[in-house]
């Protein structure tokens, strides 16, 4: 049943989310399209590209868009899809919330205790490391070309990867105005 | 106006300006809640930040239920979080509907293929400024290569590594001691 399994997969994503958007990605990643494969690699870049250019949380962004599809391609009708994608929306944030609900006024009290440093001391470089999987895990020929097919298409992939990592990276260009720029030059080279 | 609706207008404002993610969103929840409605004074935002940042869930939600709970309880946080949310659903959904109609034009995939190898730099930018935060040091540099390495090259669940983190350092901490 693909309505339950939305719930418990995004429930899931939610509570174990930690480090925010970008850390999440890789969680996302990893439920909605290794094991589900609820949508393709491209998909998954393009609408991590998407949520980086509409308002609002990535995680949600991330959510809604997944529950849409998901519930399209198990060929159910429109309405069945919008409503995947509410539950899917909901399902990220009601956990963390009855959590929230339960222990911020310990969390205000001792967020400087022994126990809970200890335990950020080690979760924040792990965080890191999530980031740099969600980044490895998207550097596959999907999005970068086959070089075995295509030279062409690899050779500038990889010169539109280092361009935009160096822009926001030393000249902290936004990144709406990286992607618009690397999708005009998408459209005017291929 | 009733608290409820005001609380629900706040955060769907914040909800539908703020581009790029949970932090853009603390600087105008800050002017929003603080500066212009006297909800809370600073110190009670930076308890709220410091929640946000301690519980799982994304940050911009977390921080709008715990606004909303301070003013009405937990009414008040459920049209927190629901406020804050209710834009990018809308807005992803009308995308979404889109591009189920256009994915197959040429010209959307020739702008995504320009966009993709971006994204993927997009997300790697920040791993840096994230590990200045995390106080990499000589004694814990490995975590995070071992964590991605897991993930990325052994497929290993990112649950695990968090679980692992979490435990681990709960762990250390006590035997320091």
């Amino acid at each position: 049943m693909i309505f339950l399994e939305l719930f418990y997969v995004f429930s899931k994503i939610g509570i174990f989310n930690f480090g925010g958007g970008y850390a999440m990605l890789s969680l996302i990643q990893d439920e909605v399209v290794n094991k589900h494969q609820w949508m393709t690699v491209n998909e998954f870049t393009d609408i991590v590209a998407v949520s980086q250019s509409t308002p609002g949380p990535i995680g949600i962004n991330c959510a809604t868009y997944t529950g849409y599809t998901a519930v399209i391609h198990a060929g159910y009708p429109t309405w069945a899809a919008v409503l995947g994608a509410v539950l899917a929306s909901l399902s990220v944030i009601w956990l963390p919330f009855i959590l929230m609900v339960s222990i911020s006024q310990y969390l205000i009290k001792h967020h400087d205790s022994k126990a809970v440093t200890s335990v950020f001391a080690t979760l924040r470089p792990v965080i890191v490391g999530l980031i740099a999987a969600a980044a490895l895990m998207l550097m596959s020929k999907e999005n970068f070309g086959d070089p075995s097919e295509s030279t062409f298409v690899f050779v500038l992939s990889i010169v539109i990867f280092l361009l935009a990592f160096v822009g926001t990276r030393l000249y902290k260009v936004h990144p709406i105005i990286m992607i618009l720029l690397c999708g005009l030059a998408g459209l005017l080279i291929y | 106006m009733g608290i409820y609706t005001q609380i629900f207008l706040t955060f769907a404002k914040i909800g539908s300006f703020t581009i790029g993610g949970g932090f853009a969103m603390v600087q105008m929840m800050e002017k929003e809640v603080v500066d212009k409605k006297h909800w809370l004074n600073h110190e009670e935002f930076m308890d709220t930040l410091v929640v946000a940042q301690s519980t799982p869930g994304l940050f911009a939600i977390d921080m709008a239920s715990h606004i909303g709970l301070k003013l009405k309880g937990v009414g008040g946080g459920i049209v927190g979080a629901l406020a804050t949310a209710l834009p990018s659903i809308v807005a992803i959904l009308l995308i979404a509907m889109f591009f189920q109609t256009f994915k197959d034009n040429i010209y959307v995939e020739k702008i995504f293929m320009g966009v993709r190898p971006c994204v993927v730099a997009l997300i790697l930018a920040p791993c840096f400024s994230m590990a200045k935060k995390a106080k990499l040091n000589k004694y814990n540099w490995w975590i995070p290569i071992v964590a991605a390495v897991l993930i990325w090259v052994f497929g290993v669940s990112p649950i695990w590594c968090i679980l692992a983190a979490g435990i681990g350092g709960f762990v250390w901490g006590r035997l320091k001691n």
